[in-house]
């Protein structure tokens, strides 16, 4: 048996490789394209996020090819769909192989990512995920990544908390079974306790119990928490923030990038959100040259959308690449994917990109270093704090 | 006084799980089959109260009359299409079709209206009552009346209407039913339609309490309702109620002193030892009102 699915595996390799050389082949005779995968959910429950991807994506390399692409080489790019399953995103990146991807922007959510990143590390294939948070996206030293990782910004938000004298009694209301939600609140956690603050009350919900939220307010109140930290998505603290309401709960309110959408959320309770601050790299009502230019670009190719954390990810990750090609000096499009990657992982430690999400550098374990954002919401809109 | 607080919110919880319980035991009680679908009918009528409301700009009376509507048209439409030619088939073949309708509803939502929750407006004024201390919200006292209501409204239509017997008699047999001259198609097809208004009635007041709706926001409630009807006594309507409101005070009480984390696995823990001591859930037996 085990012969059986060796070689079938053998077999079906052959076929993907030769597909490979067929496609290299029909490039040779065209231009001079260098295709990049990326691979994200646009179907199923996490639809938005890797919706929001693509559509950042496709609009910087427009961009770019417009400008007269990078070092001679026009971009091409591929999205297949993963529904946010792990299985399908290995299946989209052998796809995406057969169509001759020669790097991956991908994974959008941090479950597949992991898997896949197992795979372009067999394959040496180099690969930038915009939104794969968890810690486990980058192991390898063929990955790297444009989003903060779940613990900085645990970290960094018990930091923002003590530093700026925020509060000394804090509450947590967290997902405990979303790796994004405990992994924050477990290292907000440590670092809380090193800078002195409280932690008063850490109450949890599951993803099937995401609707009720009374109870957990209850306990907070009682607490005496002058500060409620939100490691959640917005769906779930729009919730919170109606429930909180009505009990009329007299705390701030404090989150990371995953309350990036609050407002729209709350809809005609927007009010609501006023005075809630949060961690972010990417406000897209803030006034910088980069980020209006940004923002009117994407609302005037995707019908008016207001981008998101993602798709500002996913935008300065196009621009990542461009700049990496540009310092490692790549400008034959057939480079072979394994020589492509080694290039591209010595550039990308030395390359400093000022994005949309802030100005990154790297390290060579993969982790972006950037400044987090402090941004309080006012009459709707984000304001730098 | 916190354990008062903490007592108000899982009725309030609790009263939602009964408002679907009726749909669910309603249709049990008289089909004798388990419409694993109704949380999406919910979802679906939850999703037309909430283009009438918000996208027409309808008021909101007669943006819950098209919700009932539209979920009645869909609750008789896919009991024709989807269950009707399984009459006499398994109950499993049923139930297996039953999950699959649940699963296409959620994914053509998913396909109309994206994945995205959508924030919904609460059909019910803002006010809230002061009890002992703690306030109760205006959501919960008409979810909690609505819920009363419908249960004296169904046990009298089930009793006293010619229609209503109709329905007891094919609950107890259904080849009997109809040598007595009673239509059986055309009685389950009411029955249908009667429990996807409940549906529909369900889903306002659901997304009126938790003001957003989702493709999948009928998926756990519908769950957690049906484990209401059981825990009631399955196709007892006094039993889905009470089962709801005694599930939702559990889970808050559990959430409270236990633990928030461990609350569905309590709820469902609890079921299964009522489940071992009693088969037939609370009411299964000693109401013998089965509908």
């Amino acid at each position: 048996m085990k012969k059986l699915i060796a070689m079938s595996l053998a077999a079906i390799m052959a076929v993907a490789g030769l597909a490979g050389c067929g496609n290299q082949a029909a490039e040779t005779d065209g231009e001079n394209t260098l295709v990049i995968g990326g691979i994200g959910p646009v179907t199923g429950a996490a639809a938005t996020y890797g919706q929001a991807v693509k559509n950042g994506a496709e609009l910087a390399v427009k961009e770019i090819n417009a400008a007269g692409g990078v070092n001679g080489m026009t971009l091409k790019f591929l999205f297949e769909d993963d529904e946010h399953d792990a299985e399908k995103s290995v299946n989209a990146y052998n796809t995406l192989k057969d169509k001759g991807i020669q790097l991956l922007m991908g994974t959008v959510t941090s479950t597949p990512c992991v898997a896949v990143a197992e795979k372009t590390f067999e394959d040496n294939m180099f690969q930038l995920t915009p939104s794969g948070s968890s810690v486990d996206c980058i192991t390898h030293d063929n990955a790297f990544r444009i989003c903060f990782s779940d613990p900085n910004q645990g970290i960094a938000s018990a930091q923002y908390i003590a530093d700026n004298n925020l509060a000394t009694k804090v509450a947590v209301i967290y997902n405990s079974s979303d790796v994004y939600s405990s992994g924050i609140y477990e290292k907000f956690a440590t670092e809380a306790a090193n800078k002195g603050l409280e932690i008063v009350a850490a109450e949890a919900f599951t993803k099937d119990s995401a609707t009720d939220f009374t109870v957990q307010i209850q306990k907070v109140k009682e607490s005496g928490a002058e500060l409620l930290f939100l490691p959640i998505y917005y769906q779930e603290a729009a919730l919170i923030l109606t429930q909180a309401d009505k009990v009329d709960l007299d705390v701030e309110f404090f989150g990371c990038d995953g309350l990036d959408g609050v407002i729209a959320q709350l809809g005609d309770q927007a009010a609501l959100a006023d005075g809630v601050m949060l961690l972010t790299p990417f406000a897209a009502d803030a006034k910088d040259e980069k980020t209006v230019a940004f923002t009117t670009a994407y609302k005037a190719a995707y019908n008016d959308e207001i981008p998101t954390q993602f798709a500002a990810d996913a935008y300065d990750a196009i621009y990542v690449i461009k700049a990496a090609l540009e310092k490692a000096e790549v400008s034959d499009a057939n480079i072979a994917v394994s020589d492509l990657c080694e290039k591209l992982k010595a550039a990308m430690v030395e390359i400093e990109v000022p994005g949309v999400t802030g100005t990154m550098t790297w390290t060579a374990d993969g982790e972006p270093t950037k400044d987090p954002k402090a941004m309080y919401i006012e009459n709707g809109a984000y304001k730098a704090r | 006084m916190s354990f008062f607080s903490y007592f108000v919110s899982g009725i309030s919880l609790g009263s939602i799980y009964a408002l679907i319980a009726l749909g669910y035991t309603m249709v049990y009680g008289i089909a004798k089959m388990l419409n694993f679908a109704h949380g999406d009918v919910i979802m679906i009528g939850g999703y037309v109260a909430f283009t009438a409301i918000t996208t027409m700009q309808f008021p909101v009376w007669l943006s819950i009359c098209i919700s009932i509507l539209a979920c009645i048209i869909l609750g008789v439409v896919i009991e024709k299409i989807a269950y009707k030619p399984l009459r006499n088939a398994t109950p499993l073949a049923i139930l297996i079709t039953a999950i699959g309708v649940s699963y296409l509803l959620q994914n053509v939502a998913l396909l109309i209206f994206g994945s995205a929750a959508k924030s919904f407006t609460s059909v019910v004024p803002k006010f809230s009552v002061e009890l002992g201390g703690v306030s109760i919200t205006g959501e919960t006292i008409v979810t909690i009346a609505v819920a009363v209501l419908i249960v004296i409204c169904l046990s009298i239509f089930i009793n006293k209407t010619k229609s209503g017997r109709a329905m007891l008699a094919v609950s107890e047999d259904k080849g009997a039913a109809q040598l007595m001259g009673i239509n059986v198609n055309s009685t389950i097809s009411l029955t249908f339609a009667i429990g996807s208004g409940l549906a529909a009635v369900a889903s306002v007041l659901l997304c009126s309490t938790y003001p957003q709706i989702s493709p999948y926001t009928g998926a756990m409630p519908g769950i957690k309702a049906f484990t209401a009807a059981v825990f009631g006594g399955i196709g007892s309507i006094p039993g889905a109620m009470i089962g709801g409101v005694v599930l939702g005070i559990i889970e808050s009480l559990s959430k409270a002193y236990i633990s928030s984390e461990l609350s569905d696995a309590i709820v469902f823990g609890v079921l299964i030892i009522v489940l071992l001591v009693r088969p037939t859930g609370l009411f299964g037996k000693k109401f013998n009102e089965k509908v």
